[in-house]
């Protein structure tokens, strides 16, 4: 074993692992695979959003022998329902049972070419008799979920306020939008069970939803993940519903089929970004004392309850925004309507209601005749001071950095060079917890393993995916760094379930610093173990909740997040006052990840999370009808290309937290936090309009204009 | 049909009307080709015909009839190396989740043979048909200007 400083990575961009592969073609991604006798797959879903499946009719006149067909009839054993947190999804709709949203499955189809199976999915007859869908969250009466968050006295406090300010906020639905749309291939394996390999973010997820839809036990239900080109969230809950029908067919057709979305499908039928309406109340002293913030939160889940009680909950716990006040009510429900599901997207409930705190800052400033720069710094959180639900900060606490850092690196303003358009600048300052909420990484307790060969060469067991955020490499450099051995010894094991331990999802800014933390662990005391004992070595870890953490799930008071990530965005953007339009030319994003693993790849979550809020804060606007996405293709949902990319700075601040991996924290959701709101706080810096919503499409900033 | 691809010489029996996206990927096994929409949106089929970056989605196989084309898979020069354009993309990480990546690449490519010296702004222009999700586009610009001439 060589000194481990002279061997040191992290901290160090060292190539991408899988890097030589992705820039040659050689990765292998789902749709890529070549599997000898696979069929092809197709879902059949519903045309209307609410309604009893009447009936389904097969063509007679249709030749249906090489078309294997699957209806929720053909489950059992198996049980018609797609796990997770409750039981209310069905992975096919009955006949005589609920359609509750537009493109719905109802049936699957398996054929040996993709002609005969267009040809079988157009002589098939579904008939339904309609319902009257709720479309609008303000119209909804079933509710998923509610969350009470109450520190302090608020009432006692708005009594005492000088001025109380009340806004209304609204934010939009939003499409993932990664690149490689969903896919799985299912195939009889030799356990009596079926293995699924796909695009996806958590192969343990799908591993529990196919065991129960396919009646499989542990070992017989095998998922592994191919190369998966991007995830953000939307591989998070929604592969579960491939996987099982892909399985389903597998095993009807008794041969592998091959189940993959097309973009159309993809952007038709799965889960997106949760809209919502937020509204708040702060009162403040003349002075600018923040004494209260009452928040209420509504999200529409859709049609299914997916991970929306998750959402709700990591929504209300950043809805105060960064800051310290003594006295604060946040009441968050979640409802349903027969939208497609919404479902767990980068930030997960946090870019939503925090782009509601961060714009009240501006309002309130506003109506004091303050700047508002000057009420964040009065504001915002420090070592010592207790966030919402009553959790005193006490490490790794960078709010006051990254503004610093933020205003330090934004470039001059420069004046605008045509009559019609407005140049503005808007700042907003943001936090994001890291990993799960409260007690869920108590309750998933994760592992991992580190094992070594007996020729010295070491493998990383871990079901935490690559899919682009750079896991695979900045495992690699931990392990290394942490067993003293050269990068290129140590390798990742394949995301396979049969193979590797239940890390828990790639999800919730989790993988760095827990997993990564839990592959230290194991790393270090393998090295501590190969210097008494000789290999072949294999050590495990399993997540332990520090003592120092403590949460109340009843009364949701205490440690919501074993620590934060911080970041400071300043945007800045043209307004054409003529057409309305917006461009965002400059945003400049100073965040605090505890310690850069890997900085290049630190810079690569921040500019990419920030075009991806960019997006959703001007261009990204899904329009509905009946139920219906209207712009469900790629050709009218729109999403940034290089030319309305703004320049993307990117400075990152290291105030490293105890419990992190050398230091690290998560901070692949925080860069979804903060450009919206200070898009918006912009364009009113521009055009002296507020938008209280997003996207600020061209209409609504013309509307804005008009009326300021 | 018969044309060169990725410097050899192919001859293939396909209905003239299938895409090519299809042809190189089904018919010929050259998967670093791929699918994100299907109808000329996304850039993720780019490949070069006669030295033009196209959407293989939107060509029909006939179409290369005699044509010569590169895909991602005849980009690294013979001999098992990269080129400086594939080692930017790994050093400057301009490769994330890599979907994108071999249709960036041939359109960076592309763009570095007709203009060896461009602009930031030229750049962006030159790829602007080619989505990306996962980088904000600037750690590939980055890449594409440390290759110029």
């Amino acid at each position: 074993m060589r000194d481990s400083a002279a061997t040191a990575t992290v901290g160090r961009s060292v190539p991408r692992r899988e890097g030589a592969d992705k820039v040659t073609g050689r990765a292998r991604y789902t749709d890529d695979l070549v599997v000898p006798g696979a069929w092809y797959g197709k879902t059949i879903r519903s045309t209307v959003a609410r309604g009893t499946l009447r009936s389904i009719t097969l063509d007679p006149a249709f030749d249906w022998s090489r078309v294997v067909v699957v209806t929720a009839d053909d489950i059992a054993p198996g049980e018609n329902v797609v796990q997770l947190i409750r039981d209310d999804q069905p992975a096919l709709a009955r006949v005589g049972g609920e359609i509750r949203h537009h493109a719905e499955p109802i049936l699957l189809l398996a054929a040996p070419d993709k002609a005969t199976l267009e040809e079988a999915a157009l002589r098939v007859r579904i008939a339904y008799a309609p319902l009257e869908p709720v479309l609008e969250l303000e119209r909804a009466t079933e509710t998923y979920s509610t969350i009470e968050v109450v520190k302090g006295d608020v009432d006692a406090a708005f009594r005492a306020a000088d001025l109380i300010v009340e806004r209304t906020f609204r934010v939009g639905l939003q499409e993932q939008l990664y690149i490689e749309p969903q896919g799985a291939i299912a195939q009889p394996n030799d356990r009596g069970g079926i293995t699924v390999i796909g695009s996806l973010q958590c192969p343990y997820y799908v591993h529990r939803a196919l065991k129960r839809a396919l009646a499989l036990n542990d070992e017989q239900a095998v998922v592994i993940q191919a190369e998966t080109g991007g995830g953000f969230g939307g591989k998070e809950e929604y592969p579960s519903v491939v996987a099982i029908h892909a399985a389903l067919l597998a095993r009807k057709a008794g041969r592998p089929v091959r189940l993959i979305y097309d973009r159309h499908e993809d952007l038709a039928a799965t889960t997106k970004r949760h809209p919502g309406v937020i509204t708040h109340r702060t009162g403040v002293r003349r002075d600018g004392t923040l004494l209260a913030q009452d928040v209420e939160i509504v999200l529409d889940g859709g049609a299914y309850c997916t991970l929306t009680p998750v959402v709700l909950s990591r929504a209300a716990i950043h809805a105060a925004g960064p800051y310290a006040c003594p006295n604060v009510r946040i009441r968050a429900r979640a409802v349903a309507t027969h939208t497609p599901p919404n479902g767990a997207f980068r930030g997960f409930g946090a870019p939503q209601s925090l782009f509601a705190a961060e714009l009240m800052v501006e309002h309130v400033a506003e109506r004091l005749g303050k700047p508002s720069l000057d009420l964040r710094r009065k504001w915002m959180l420090r070592v010592g001071d207790s966030t919402a639900t009553g959790q005193v900060l006490t490490e790794s606490v960078s709010a006051e950095l990254v503004l610093d850092a933020a205003l330090k690196a934004a470039p001059p303003i420069r004046p605008s060079a045509h009559p019609s358009v407005r140049r503005g600048r808007g700042l907003s300052l943001v936090f994001h917890g890291s990993g799960f909420t409260g007690s869920g990484e108590k309750k998933l307790s994760g592992k991992v393993a580190v094992a070594c060969t007996k020729s010295g060469a070491f493998t990383i067991l871990t079901a935490s995916t690559e899919i682009g955020q750079g896991t695979k490499t900045i495992f690699s450099q931990i392990a290394a760094d942490a067993l003293g051995v050269p990068l290129d010894q140590v390798t990742v094991g394949a995301q396979d379930t049969s193979l590797v331990p239940d890390s828990g999802p790639t999800v919730a800014s989790r993988t760095a610093m827990i997993v990564g933390g839990l592959i230290h662990d194991a790393a270090t005391a393998l090295r501590a173990r190969l210097e008494r004992e000789p290999p072949p070595l294999r050590v495990e870890r399993t997540y332990v909740q520090p003592d120092t953490v403590h949460w109340d799930d009843e009364t949701y008071r205490g440690d919501a997040y074993p620590v934060y990530g911080w970041a400071c965005t300043i945007a800045d953007v043209d307004v054409d006052t003529a057409t309305g339009e917006v461009r965002v030319t400059d945003v400049v994003t100073a965040v605090d990840c505890g310690k850069a693993i890997h900085p290049v790849m630190a810079e690569g979550q921040i500019e990419g999370g920030a075009l991806q809020a960019v997006g959703w804060a001007t261009i990204e606007e899904i329009k509905m009808k009946d139920g219906r996405y209207l712009n469900d293709r790629l050709a009218t949902y729109l999403i940034p290309t290089a030319l309305d990319a703004p320049r993307l700075k990117t400075i990152l601040v290291e105030n490293p937290y105890s419990g992190g991996p050398f230091g690290a924290k998560g901070i692949g959701e925080l860069p979804m936090d903060g450009p919206a709101p200070a898009i918006i706080a912009a364009i009113h810096d521009a055009t002296g309009a507020w938008l209280d919503e997003v996207p600020a499409t061209p209409e609504k900033v013309l509307t804005a204009c008009a009326s300021s | 049909m018969r044309f060169v691809l990725n410097g050899r010489s192919v001859s293939v029996a396909a209905p003239g009307s299938r895409r090519l996206l299809d042809l190189l990927r089904e018919d010929l096994g050259f998967t670093g080709t791929k699918e994100g929409c299907g109808e000329g949106e996304c850039g993720a089929c780019s490949v070069l015909i006669d030295g033009q970056v196209v959407n293989s989605c939107l060509v029909a196989a006939g179409q290369v009839e005699g044509c010569d084309v590169v895909t991602i898979e005849g980009l690294a020069p013979p001999g098992g190396t990269l080129s400086p354009l594939q080692q930017a993309f790994i050093e400057r990480g301009a490769a994330q989740c890599g979907i994108c990546t071999p249709g960036m690449l041939l359109a960076a490519h592309a763009l570095l043979r007709d203009n060896p010296r461009p602009s930031a702004a030229e750049v962006r222009v030159g790829l602007a048909g080619n989505l990306c999700r996962c980088t904000g586009y600037t750690k590939i610009i980055e890449a594409v200007l440390a290759c110029r001439a």
